[in-house]
């Protein structure tokens, strides 16, 4: 039904002088969906999240979000609609601390971003609000070090609670585990599989283990182009998907 | 109250040292009465400083020309003072109105473009202002400047005296007063976005931040508070001169603010106050080429690491 | 009029030598150094210098001021500049302004704060006019035009055709990858800053009759090569060329024009093209 229909793009295209990055690309993503889009490097998986973010205009085609057609927004005005994605490389604020940073997303959303003479927190939700997310993203210990000075498994979680922190309808994570070492994946994983079932997430990765633990359904994309979709056993059995990865259906990076 | 309540709450708190510094600094007329010319000068200095810290410290913006709006500021309060009403304060607000509105304009020349364009297009403004102050000598009197502006007095009581008692008072009101106001801005959400802008313009954008509204206001507000420090600098020197625009203007509050330190706002008072006694020491010594020194010791602080000079107690604290 | 764009020419390719070494070491090193303008002072006073106490021919102390200031650039690339290369463009604006400073006010003690007059050898000198007077064109722009675009010639067939020249592309292109590569970054950044300040040292030689020479020189001038970076973008020549070839006519045609609006035709061009297109007017996109 078109009506659980969250995100979705019709014939779009991205070109780069001569390269085609994005090629004709139509996808839905349905409400509550868990939806991995993989894919070889070079496939056009980031540019897709660049286009439906708005820090890429296409070449052609549109970008619907909740029903409506979001093409012509900048990027902050669609984040404000609900549409947020992680960056594969942690895009923190260095200068500020975790919970100067989610309390300062949390009073964006909360339409107090632009307040200048009340105090970071002086409404009592914002507080209530970044306890929530520094307690589920395990950031309680470190709201107040320097983002610098963090770990990259803490750096990794922070990204993902500012993220959290936008109150998203739909959630583009862009390979989320990217990095981070063996032992702090598992605590990443809990968090991404924890989240709420009413926010839509579109997960790009590379690892194998999370795509089949997490995603309901699958998108391949290869050239800039969707080769084939469907569910995860479904996929895991295609030929062409298989051949796209050389015959190894594992782990890249 | 839950832990992330009370961190904040208390990172907005005043801290005990900066009412102490202030009920110093405003004491000062009164234990150097002879220096109060300087003083007066010293405060006007510092809070042209202040501005370029909400921009450059906060919001990451580098300015080569920043004394376009203090030129600007100087200007019309000179001119209000001289053809319409000699009322101070009157006088001051129409030479902060009138470069918030320059302000406002110029700010859409530094949205785009990498830390070269933005240090060309404000030097070229200031130039293009210095330009049009020297051109228009039937108003401005060209490179003699404006002179014989006689002020009235501030609140219809307090005369201008010589000896710079009223000016010093004058000043360090109205700085604290500014001091106040970019106290609460910059622990507002407000601020910290323009933080967040200056860390991680990306991201600021991603979580929902209309950036190029914010700088706009930032870059508005900075512009008005330095048109302010010119209108005050006019007013208690009773003229105004072609170097409130020049380069040098620029690069010296430029620097005071690079030795006070960016980013927490006293960066500009301890600078300016730092930068002119060193002035006044070196310029005793060799009075021709503090230049040369001004030079030396700016390549060794950066060689060196800016960060390290003022705040040894942050050492810990911020990298 | 052809003479007025006679003399932006020459003035244009003179800009593009004097600013040609910012653009490289900012693509090359993402470094702003406004102390660009105290090399050229440097070569300018070099030749004065040889000229009026050695009693060196005019064109014997060109190339020597161009040997003096790449010497001078390698000196400071290797002790100075080298540990400026990391840290934020505030610091390294401030940097160079101190080292700006500190020339300015060091030729100003040593050699006084006159202008300088060069004396041009007379084949130099003189004019010729073509087309009743249509176009006037002095001899020694004429001659400045002529050694610019040889150099010119030169640096693209450097940068293309030799090996140097590739190892300088990759490296501005991607310093990581390319020292990945085997090539030694140390070295590129020390010749290339070497021979642009020699440039920019040449530049301020031969243009010491042309644009006067004080102890002022860099402030004066700074800004031209600013906006010819700045404008032009600093992935390859064409783009400062052409920038200085734009700036180089419109100034001296602002000049002849409209004297009294002078420096404001310059500086508001900068701003309307800076506005437009902030990475540059011909830039590919970069920082």
């Amino acid at each position: 039904m078109s009506a659980d229909i969250v995100l979705s793009c019709e014939g779009l295209v991205k070109r780069f002088g001569g390269i085609t990055a994005t090629d004709k690309v139509s996808l839905q993503l349905l409400r509550g969906a868990r939806h991995a889009l993989i894919g070889p490097n070079g496939a056009g998986k980031t540019t897709l999240i660049n286009l439906f973010t708005g820090v890429l205009p296409p070449t052609a085609g549109s970008i619907r979000l909740l029903g409506k057609d979001i093409s012509h927004l900048s990027p902050h005005q669609r984040v404000q609609r609900g549409l947020v994605r992680t960056f594969q490389i942690n895009q923190l604020f260095d200068g500020l601390t975790p919970l100067q940073t989610l309390a300062m997303t949390v009073s964006q959303h909360l339409g107090m971003g632009a307040t200048a003479l009340r105090p970071l927190g002086h409404d009592p939700r914002v507080a209530k609000r970044c306890e929530n997310l520094l307690s589920q993203f395990h950031l309680l210990e470190v709201m107040d070090h320097p983002t610098q000075q963090l770990a990259y498994g803490k750096r990794r979680l922070l990204e993902m609670a500012i993220a959290m922190a936008c109150e998203p309808s739909v959630l583009l994570l862009d390979e989320p585990v990217a990095g981070v070492p063996a032992g702090e994946r598992e605590e990443l994983l809990h968090t991404v599989a924890a989240l709420p079932a009413d926010v839509s997430v579109l997960l790009i990765e590379h690892d194998m283990d999370l795509v089949f633990s997490f995603a309901k359904s699958m998108t391949v994309m290869v050239n800039g182009a969707v080769l084939t979709e469907g569910r995860p056993a479904e996929m895991a059995a295609d030929a062409r998907v298989r051949e796209v990865y050389l015959g190894h259906g594992g782990k890249h990076g | 109250m839950n832990r992330s309540a009370l961190s904040l709450s208390l990172a907005a708190k005043p801290r005990w040292w900066e009412f102490a510094l202030w009920a110093f600094l405003l004491s000062l007329p009164l234990l150097l009465p002879t220096h109060a010319l300087l003083i007066s000068e010293i405060t006007v200095i510092a809070l042209f400083a202040m501005s370029l810290d909400l921009i450059l410290g906060y919001s990451g913006i580098l300015s080569l020309g920043h004394a376009a709006f203090f030129g600007m500021g100087a200007y019309s309060a000179a001119l209000f003072a001289k053809h319409i009403n000699p009322d101070p304060l009157l006088g001051l607000a129409v030479a902060t109105s009138v470069t918030a509105l320059l302000g406002a304009i110029c700010s859409l020349g530094i949205l785009r473009g990498s830390d070269l364009t933005r240090l060309m297009v404000t030097l070229g403004v200031a130039l293009i202002l210095q330009e049009l102050a020297n051109k228009l000598d039937f108003i401005t009197g060209g490179a003699d400047g404006l002179q014989g502006v006689v002020m009235g007095p501030v609140l219809g009581q307090f005369e201008f005296d010589l000896m710079g008692q009223t000016a010093a008072w004058y000043t360090l009101s109205t700085t604290l007063a500014v001091f106040l106001l970019l106290r609460q801005v910059v622990v507002s959400p407000f601020g910290f976005s323009l933080q967040a802008i200056r860390d991680n313009a990306l991201r600021a954008q991603a979580i929902g931040i209309p950036v190029y509204a914010r700088l706009i206001a930032a870059y508005t507000l900075a512009a008005a508070l330095a048109g302010m420090a010119g209108g005050l600098q006019a007013q208690t020197t009773g003229f105004a001169s072609l170097d409130v625009f020049g380069f040098d203007r620029s690069a010296d509050v430029l620097l005071m603010l690079v030795i006070g330190g960016t980013g927490w706002l006293w960066g500009g008072i301890v600078g300016a106050v730092v930068f002119k006694s060193l002035h006044s020491i070196i310029s005793a010594w060799t009075p021709q080429y503090w230049t040369f020194w001004l030079g030396l010791f700016l390549v060794l602080l950066m060689l060196v690491g800016r960060a390290r000079l003022i705040r040894p107690w942050t050492w810990g604290r911020r990298a | 009029m052809l003479t007025l764009l006679f003399d932006g020419v020459a003035y244009g390719m003179l800009l593009f030598i004097l600013s040609i070494g910012l653009a490289v070491t900012l693509g090359l090193m993402n470094f702003i150094n406004l102390a660009h303008g105290a090399f050229a002072m440097a070569g300018g006073y070099t030749t004065v210098l040889l000229m009026q106490h050695a009693g060196l021919p005019f064109l014997l102390c060109v190339p020597l001021a161009f040997v003096f200031t790449a010497l001078l650039g390698a000196v400071m690339e290797a002790t100075l500049y080298r540990r400026m290369y990391n840290k934020p463009h505030l610091d390294q604006v401030l940097f160079s302004i101190g080292l700006t400073f500190m020339a300015v006010a060091g030729v100003d003690y040593f050699v006084g704060s006159t202008q300088q007059l060069v004396q041009l050898p007379e084949f130099l000198k003189g004019r010729t006019e073509l087309w009743d007077g249509a176009l006037g064109m002095g001899h020694y722009r004429l001659a400045i035009i002529a050694v610019c675009v040889v150099l010119t010639l030169e640096l693209q067939l450097l940068l293309v055709r030799t090996r140097f020249g590739s190892q300088l592309r990759a490296a501005v292109d991607n310093q990581r990858v390319a020292a990945g590569l085997g090539i030694d970054v140390n070295k590129v950044f020390l010749l290339t800053f070497a021979v642009g300040s020699g440039l920019a040292g040449l530049g301020g030689a031969l243009g010491a009759e042309v644009l006067g020479l004080d102890p002022i020189f860099p402030f004066k001038f700074m800004i031209y090569f600013l906006i010819v970076v700045a404008v032009g973008g600093t992935s390859g020549l064409t783009g400062p060329l052409l920038a200085a070839l734009l700036l180089g006519i419109a100034d001296v045609a602002g000049e002849y024009y409209i004297p009294k609006l002078g420096a404001f035709i310059v500086y508001s061009l900068m701003i309307v093209i800076l506005l437009w297109r902030p990475q540059g007017l011909f830039s590919r996109g970069g920082k």
